[in-house]
C-alpha cells in the first residue's frame, strides 16, 4: 500500500525532502545486517509505499508539494533531482507568489478556497499513481500561515474527498521563543481544526530536536537543515516497512491503518509523540555496541519521565505501584500516563527482544487491556547505519505541558485583543477564536485527567 | 512579488537614487550568469530594446535591459533630471516620471491639496500602466521626507490614492523626520499633517532621522582615519558606500546618508527576494509587529556598518553584531529601544547565520529588554542565505518600541511653538481645501497617538496577571 505524502509550506516541503532523502539513502545503503532476500523484500516494500518507478529508474517520490511562494518548492524540486537518486514528479507541485504572510485566516480562509481545486487536482493524480492507496501524510508547521492555515483547510478537503483513507498530520511545533510572533495563535487554530479532520497529529518539537542536535549529535552551528535531518530519522524509523504481525509475516501493508489501530482507541485522544535512540553523530557509529536491554529499559524511563531525548533522563519517577486502587490525584507527580504505545524494533536480533516491561499494566489507563494498549513493529533490516534502532510512538500525556503552555500564551494574547484585526480582516472572528480555544481547553483536560 | 517603490519630492529621490544603483550592484554581485531570475523581478522589468526604445518584456533568460520598477515624482526638475542625466538613465523611462518645474514651496497644502488634485488622474494612469507589468503586486514603498511640501503632501497624498486603487497591497513608508535644527521653519507643520495621513492610511512606516544618519556617518568616518585598527576596511561593504566607488567618502553631501536608507530597503526585502532556511516576506512583516493598526511605526538598525578585510569571522564578532543592532547608536531614530517596552521585534539576518546563533543570541540579549506583559515571547525572525555585498552576514532589526514616543513628543512641541502663534498659518489656509480644522485634526491624531504609547509605558513597571483561562466542565 502506498501513502502519499502532502508537503505544505516552507517547513513542510524542508522537511518532505530531507524524509525522502534519507529513505532513499537508507535502501540505496548496505548496512542492511540482514539476509539479501529479507533486504530486497524490504527495498521493494519501501519503494512501493513512497516511491513510484519511472521508465528512467529513477524513483519519483509520491508527493504533492504545495506553497504559497515560489523559493522553497523550486529550490526543493531542483535539490531532489540533483541528488540523482530520486526526485518529485515535476508537474506535482503548486505554487503562488505572494505568500501566507504568516497569517493563518490568509491560509485556511482565502488561499483554501481559493486554490483547493487545483491542489486537490495534484492529491488525486498522485493518488491515482498507487495501486492501493494507504492513506495521506502531510507534513507542516502550525507556527507560519501556510502550512498551519491552508494545511488545516487541505486537511478538511482530504477528509471529505477520501472518506475512508487514513490522514496522519506530521506537525512541527515552533521553538517557544520566537520564530513567529503570532505563532501561538496560528498554533491554536491550527490543531483544534486538525483535531476535527484528522486521524492522529505526529508531533515534533524544534526546542527538542535542537537539543538534540546539540547534545546528542554534536553540532556547533546547528541550521534548520541538521534539525530537519535528525526530524526525518525519526520519521524514517517509524515508517520504513517493519512486519507488524510477528515474524514470518510479510512487510506490513497498511502502515497508517497498523498505527491508528494500534494508538488511536478514542477519537478525544489524538496526540502523538515520538522518541528514538540512539542518536548520535554519524562518524561515532562504527565506535559504539548497543544492546536491546539497554535500549529498551531507556526507553521505557524516557517514556515513563516524559524524557525529550536519551540524555539527562529522570530515573526517580516511577509508576503508580499496582494492587490497591489508587485515586488519581495520588498518582506519583511527573509520570507519564500512556493510553497506547507503540515501539518499532531495527536491526541485530530483534526477534530476541524482551519487551514485557512495556506492557506492565501500571504505564497505562485502565480503560484498555494492556495487551492492547501495547503494539510493537520488527524489523531485523538495520535502519540508516544504526546496528540497532528502537523508536516510541506514544499516545500518552508527553505533549500535555507544551499544549498547556501554547494554549496559555496565546490566551494571554488574545485577551489583550493584540493582532486580531489581522484575523478578522480574512474572516476569522473572536468568536472562532474562543471555538478554537474550547476544543483545545477540552484536550488538556482529557489528557489531564487520564 | 513585486514591490513597487514611490520616490516624492527631492529626498525621496536622492534616496531613491541610491536604492537602484545599489539594488543593481547587489544583483550584480549574486547573478553571475545574467539571467533574469525571480529575484530581479521584485525590482526591475526586462525589456527588449534591441529595436530602440520601449520593447516588449522579457520574463525569462538572459538579461537584455533591466527598467526598474517605480514611479518618481517632484514638483521640481532638478533631482529627477540629474538622475536621467547620470549613471542611472537607462534604468528609467519617462512614463515613470512626474515632474513639475516650481515646486511645494515647502508647503504640505500645496504638495497635498493643489498638485494632488492637479496630477492625480496623472499618477493613478502611470500607477496602472506599471503594475500591469507585475505578475503579483505585493506592496509599495513610499520614499520621502516629512518636513517639506512635495515629499511630505504629494507623498501622503499617493499614500491615500494607493489605498483607494489598491486596498489589498501593504503600504510601507520610509520617513526622513526632520530634526530640532532643521532650517525649513514650516516642518513642524509640514510634518504633523502627514502624520495624520501615516496613521490612517500605512501598514508600516519606518521612520528616519537625518541625525542618526549623521552619526553613523561620522562614526565611520573616525574609523577609517583614525588608523587604530589593523586591518584595512572593506570599502564596498561600508553601509555609506555607493555602488562601485573607489573613493572612501560619496561625492555628494547626503549620499552616504541616503546610502543607509538605501541599504534598509534592500535588507529588508533581501528574504522575499533571495532563499534561505527561514524565509521573511513583507507581508509577514506587517502581520508579526503591528499588533494594533495604529501602532506602526517601527524603529530600525542596521549592523554591521562595515566588514574588516580579514575572513575569518569568529562568533564573538557574530554575537557583536547582534548586541550592536540593540544599541542606540545603531539606530535609524533618535531611540534607545532597550530602556523603552518592546511590543515586538523582529531580527532578518543575512549570509551564513544558522538558527542556533539566533536562539543563542535572543536567549542572551532577552534579559536586558523588556517585552509588554502580553507579548513577552515577541519575537519574528528570518535567515536569509543570501549576504549583503562586502558582507559575510548581516543583521536588520524592526523594533516595534514605545521608543518612538519622544521623537513624536518633540515634533508636537515643535508645532505647538508656532501654531500657538499662528506663524505662517496664512501660507496654509489660503489654499483650497485647507481650513483651521485640519490642523487641529492633525494635532488631535498625534495627541492621542503619544497617548497610545503613553498608556503601554504605564504598564511596563506595572505588576503581571495573566488573565485567568477557560474551565472545563469534567
Amino acid at each position: 500500500m502506498s501513502i502519499v505524502t502532502v508537503q505544505l509550506g516552507q517547513c513542510g516541503n524542508q522537511i518532505g525532502h530531507e524524509v525522502f532523502s534519507a529513505l532513499c539513502s537508507d535502501i540505496r545503503g548496505t548496512h542492511g545486517l540482514c539476509s539479501k532476500k529479507e533486504n530486497e523484500s524490504y527495498c521493494e516494500s519501501c519503494k512501493e509505499r513512497f516511491f513510484c518507478e519511472e521508465e528512467s529508474g529513477v524513483p519519483v517520490a509520491r508527493a504533492v508539494l504545495v506553497d504559497m511562494e515560489p523559493k522553497v518548492i523550486s529550490q526543493t524540486l531542483s535539490m531532489a533531482a540533483s541528488s540523482g537518486h530520486w526526485k518529485y514528479d515535476s508537474h506535482s507541485h503548486f505554487c503562488q507568489k505572494q505568500g501566507s504572510g504568516n497569517n493563518w485566516a490568509n491560509g485556511y480562509s482565502v488561499h483554501g478556497p481559493r486554490h483547493k481545486e487545483a491542489i486537490m487536482n495534484l492529491v488525486q493524480k498522485e493518488a491515482e499513481k498507487c495501486d492501493r492507496l494507504g492513506g495521506f501524510f502531510t507534513i507542516m508547521s502550525m507556527a507560519g500561515g501556510t502550512g498551519s492555515g491552508l494545511g488545516a483547510f487541505v486537511t478538511q478537503c482530504l477528509r471529505d474527498a477520501f472518506p475512508t483513507s487514513f490522514t496522519l498530520n506530521h506537525v512541527i511545533w515552533p521553538y517557544g521563543t520566537g520564530e513567529v510572533i503570532v505563532q501561538n495563535y496560528n498554533s491554536v487554530l491550527t490543531l483544534s481544526h486538525l483535531y476535527q479532520s484528522s486521524d492522529a497529529l505526529l508531533v515534533h518539537e524544534n526546542d527538542v530536536i535542537h537539543k538534540i542536535c546539540a547534545q546528542l549529535m554534536n553540532i556547533k552551528q546547528i541550521s534548520f537543515r541538521d534539525v530537519n535531518q535528525v526530524i526525518a530519522h525519526q520519521l524514517g524509523s517509524v515508517f520504513q516497512p517493519t512486519h507488524t504481525a510477528g515474524e514470518g509475516s510479510g512487510y506490513s501493508r497498511n502502515p497508517l491503518g497498523d498505527l491508528m489501530e494500534a494508538l488511536v482507541p478514542h477519537p478525544e485522544f489524538k496526540l502523538l509523540g515520538l522518541r528514538n535512540i540512539p542518536q548520535m553523530p554519524e562518524n561515532s557509529l562504527p565506535y559504539s555496541t548497543f544492546s536491546w536491554p539497554g535500549l529498551i529499559k531507556h526507553l521505557r524511563q524516557m517514556l515513563i519521565a516524559n524524557a525529550k531525548m536519551e540524555e539527562g533522563i529522570d530515573w526517580q519517577v516511577r509508576p503508580p505501584q499496582p494492587g490497591s486502587s489508587i485515586p488519581s490525584t495520588t498518582k506519583p507527580l511527573h509520570f507519564n500516563t500512556s493510553i497506547a504505545n507503540l515501539v518499532v524494533l531495527r536491526g541485530k536480533d530483534v526477534h530476541s527482544v524482551d519487551l514485557g516491561s512495556f506492557q506492565d499494566p501500571s504505564l497505562y489507563t485502565s480503560w484498555l487491556n494492556p495487551q492492547d494498549a501495547f503494539s510493537a513493529w520488527k524489523t531485523p533490516r538495520a535502519f540508516n547505519k544504526y546496528e540497532k534502532s528502537a523508536s516510541l510512538v506514544s499516545n500518552s500525556q508527553f505533549l500535555l505541558k507544551p499544549l498547556d503552555s501554547i494554549v496559555g500564551k496565546a490566551w494571554n494574547m488574545f485577551a489583550s485583543k493584540a493582532y486580531l484585526h489581522q484575523y478578522t480582516k480574512f474572516g476569522i472572528q473572536e468568536e472562532d477564536f474562543l471555538d478554537c480555544f474550547t476544543t483545545l481547553e477540552q484536550v488538556i483536560s482529557s489528557y489531564t485527567n487520564l | 512579488a513585486v514591490s513597487l517603490p514611490f520616490a516624492v519630492g527631492q529626498c525621496g529621490n536622492q534616496v531613491g537614487c541610491r536604492f537602484w544603483d545599489l539594488a543593481l550592484r547587489e544583483h550584480a554581485a549574486v547573478n553571475k550568469k545574467g539571467i533574469y531570475d525571480e529575484a530581479l523581478s521584485s525590482f526591475f522589468r526586462n525589456v527588449d530594446t534591441r529595436s530602440g526604445g520601449n520593447g516588449p518584456d522579457i520574463y525569462k533568460g538572459k538579461i537584455c535591459s533591466l527598467k526598474a520598477r517605480a514611479l518618481l515624482i517632484d514638483m521640481e526638475e532638478g533631482v529627477v533630471n540629474e538622475i536621467l542625466q547620470g549613471p542611472l538613465r537607462d534604468v528609467f523611462d519617462s512614463k515613470q516620471l512626474i515632474t513639475d518645474v516650481s515646486g511645494s514651496g515647502n508647503n504640505w497644502a500645496v504638495g497635498h491639496k493643489i498638485y494632488g488634485g492637479q496630477y492625480r488622474e496623472n499618477i493613478v494612469e502611470k500607477l496602472r500602466k506599471t503594475a500591469e507589468h507585475c505578475d503579483c503586486l505585493q506592496c509599495f514603498f513610499i520614499i520621502h521626507s516629512m518636513g517639506g511640501g512635495t515629499g511630505s503632501g504629494l507623498g501622503t497624498f499617493v499614500l491615500n490614492l494607493l489605498e483607494e486603487e489598491f486596498p489589498e497591497v501593504y503600504r510601507f513608508v520610509t520617513s526622513v523626520y526632520p530634526s530640532g535644527e532643521d532650517d525649513v521653519i514650516t516642518s513642524p507643520y509640514n510634518s504633523v499633517l502627514a502624520m495624520k495621513e501615516l496613521n490612517e492610511h500605512a501598514d508600516c512606516v519606518l521612520p528616519i532621522e537625518n541625525e542618526s544618519l549623521f552619526e553613523i556617518v561620522n562614526k565611520i568616518h573616525q574609523m577609517i582615519n583614525s588608523g587604530k585598527l589593523g586591518s584595512t576596511v572593506k570599502q564596498n561593504s561600508l553601509v555609506t558606500s555607493s555602488a562601485g566607488s573607489a573613493k572612501t567618502l560619496p561625492e555628494k553631501p547626503f549620499d552616504a546618508m541616503n546610502n543607509i536608507v538605501a541599504n534598509l530597503l534592500l535588507n529588508l526585502t533581501s528574504s522575499a527576494r533571495f532563499e534561505g532556511s527561514l524565509n521573511m516576506d513583507l507581508n509577514e512583516i506587517s502581520m508579526n509587529l503591528v499588533p494594533f493598526p495604529r501602532l506602526h511605526y517601527l524603529v530600525s538598525s542596521l549592523t554591521p556598518l562595515y566588514t574588516l578585510a580579514d575572513v575569518n569571522v569568529p562568533s564573538r564578532r557574530l554575537d557583536q553584531m547582534f548586541s550592536d543592532a540593540f544599541s542606540r547608536d545603531h539606530q535609524l531614530i533618535q531611540a534607545d529601544p532597550k530602556h523603552s517596552l518592546y511590543l515586538a521585534c523582529a531580527l532578518l539576518v543575512r549570509g551564513n547565520v544558522q538558527v542556533s546563533d539566533l536562539r543563542r543570541n535572543i536567549e542572551r540579549l532577552k534579559p536586558s529588554l523588556h517585552f509588554v506583559s502580553w507579548n513577552q515571547e515577541g519575537w519574528k525572525t528570518g535567515l536569509c542565505s543570501v549576504p549583503p555585498v562586502g558582507h559575510s552576514h548581516s543583521l536588520l532589526a524592526l523594533a516595534n518600541n514605545t521608543c518612538v514616543k519622544p521623537t513624536f513628543i518633540e515634533l508636537k512641541d515643535r508645532f505647538m511653538k508656532l501654531y500657538k502663534k499662528k506663524a505662517h498659518l496664512h501660507h496654509y489656509l489660503q489654499i483650497d481645501g485647507m481650513e483651521q480644522s485640519c490642523f487641529s485634526e492633525a494635532i488631535s491624531s498625534l495627541t492621542d497617538l503619544i497617548e497610545e504609547y503613553n498608556e503601554l509605558d504605564a504598564t511596563k513597571s506595572g505588576p503581571r496577571i495573566d488573565p485567568s483561562r477557560l474551565k472545563i466542565a469534567v
